[in-house]
């Protein structure tokens, strides 16, 4: 075996990612983890997680990423960091392609996981960093006694909202309905939070301001009613992108972009397995994350067993 | 940590970045910010490479308040490379480290 080559090579280093490195080297198999920045993926903006059990007075998403990659590299992972362009799959030793180099192995888990989605309208990009932002724990401090938007209605959404409200004056949430899509304990925090005006029925249609953030364009869906709220901070959480730029045709995706697997995690191409938030699952948690680990760790290794 | 990134203030910020002869790389940062965390690893490895022709730094802005506000950052990790004194380009959130060569390159 060349020292390139792996039983498994891991694509993406969140929740996931560590769960699946966790199980493949307990299960004896030579194990890399590439990762495009550093361990830990989207939970690593998230303030707070009290939904994943065994932590009972909830924990940092921080913190939380901490522990799982020293748990995995108590069992010995490699982590790597690299930037994955492409996938050879043909043949049994498959190809993974970095920016710098190519790695060898017998089976692929990507769990590359999700990167937030755009809203597409004018001012998103430019005024980006400039009081856009997708990040309320990075960001929320500069927004002290201000007035903010958010724009969004899911878990995420209103999760954050909840934590710019420690910071900002007040907080304007911008959703498209008439009712939140987000769990039912974070929509009765939210409503009955005094720092919160819900802007229903609405979507941002613009940003503006010349060098930063100074309003935002809302049309109420149900009136075609446009108003401008005056705020210096636009938080951005209107759901997510598998992040899947890397995928060949062999693996098929939903018409979303997301893995489509079977209940082993194996994607349309043999060898390729698929975990976590990138997959088309109905629910994107770290506790549905490292499930699916778990499982495609084990039947990766079931899979390299019948190679012999 | 390698001492290769060197910790700046409001204090020494002119004396350090405005008036250095190199180029200056600062990164802007906060210990509860998971992204900041996430990118100074990378900084640190570019510091070791390219720390002859260009000085590295970062500021905390919890305890740096006045400098992040003159260059109005709002978001961080923000990434700011100063030439001659003056702001060369900027970069917000995260980034992978051939993203930041590119934009070393263009200082040196």
């Amino acid at each position: 075996m060349d020292k390139n080559d792996y039983d498994v090579v891991i694509i993406g280093g969140g929740p996931a990612g560590l769960t699946a490195g966790i199980y493949a080297k307990r299960a004896g198999l030579s194990a890399l983890l590439i990762e495009k920045h550093t361990p830990g993926g989207q939970i690593m903006i998230t303030d707070w997680i009290e939904n994943y059990p065994g932590f009972p007075e909830g924990l940092a998403g921080y913190d939380l990423t901490m522990k799982m990659e020293q748990q995995a590299k108590n069992f010995g992972l490699e982590i790597i960091q690299g930037d994955v362009k492409s996938l050879e799959t043909d043949s049994k030793i498959k190809k993974i392609n970095l920016s710098d180099k190519s790695v060898n192995s017998k089976t692929v888990i990507i769990a590359s996981g999700c990167s937030p989605k755009k809203l597409g309208i004018p001012g998103e990009n430019t005024l980006y960093g400039k009081g856009v932002s997708t990040c309320a724990t990075c960001d929320a401090m500069f927004f002290r006694n201000k007035d903010v938007i958010a724009i969004g209605g899911g878990d995420t959404a209103v999760q954050e909202t909840l934590f710019l409200t420690k910071f900002a004056r007040k907080v304007y949430l911008v959703h498209r309905r008439d009712k939140l899509r987000a769990t039912k304990i974070l929509q009765d925090r939210i409503l009955s939070n005094e720092k919160v005006e819900m802007v229903w029925d609405s979507t941002a249609t613009e940003i503006l301001g010349s060098k930063s953030v100074e309003a935002v364009s809302v049309k109420n869906v149900k009136t075609g009613e446009i108003k401008k709220i005056e705020a210096e901070g636009c938080f951005i959480w209107v759901g997510t992108l598998p992040n899947t730029e890397f995928l060949n045709a062999q693996i098929k995706v939903d018409e979303s972009g997301f893995i489509i697997t079977n209940n082993r995690m194996e994607t349309s191409a043999k060898g390729i397995f698929a975990a976590g938030d990138v997959r088309n699952t109905p629910l994107r948690q770290v506790s549905t994350a490292v499930g699916d680990a778990a499982i495609a760790a084990f039947c990766a290794d079931q899979y390299i067993e019948g190679l012999s | 940590m390698s001492d290769a990134v060197i910790e700046i203030g409001d204090s020494n910020f002119e004396a350090e970045v405005l008036k250095s002869e190199k180029p200056v790389l600062v990164d802007f940062w906060a210990p509860w910010c998971g992204p900041c965390r996430a990118i100074a690893p990378t900084v640190e490895d570019l510091a070791v490479t390219y720390g002859d022709k260009i000085k590295f730094c970062k500021c905390n802005v919890d305890e740096n308040p006045l400098t992040p506000g003159k260059f109005e950052i709002k978001a961080i990790p923000t990434l700011i490379f100063f030439k001659n004194g003056s702001v060369a380009s900027q970069q917000t959130g995260l980034a992978t480290k051939e993203q930041l060569e590119e934009k070393i390159k263009t200082l040196i």
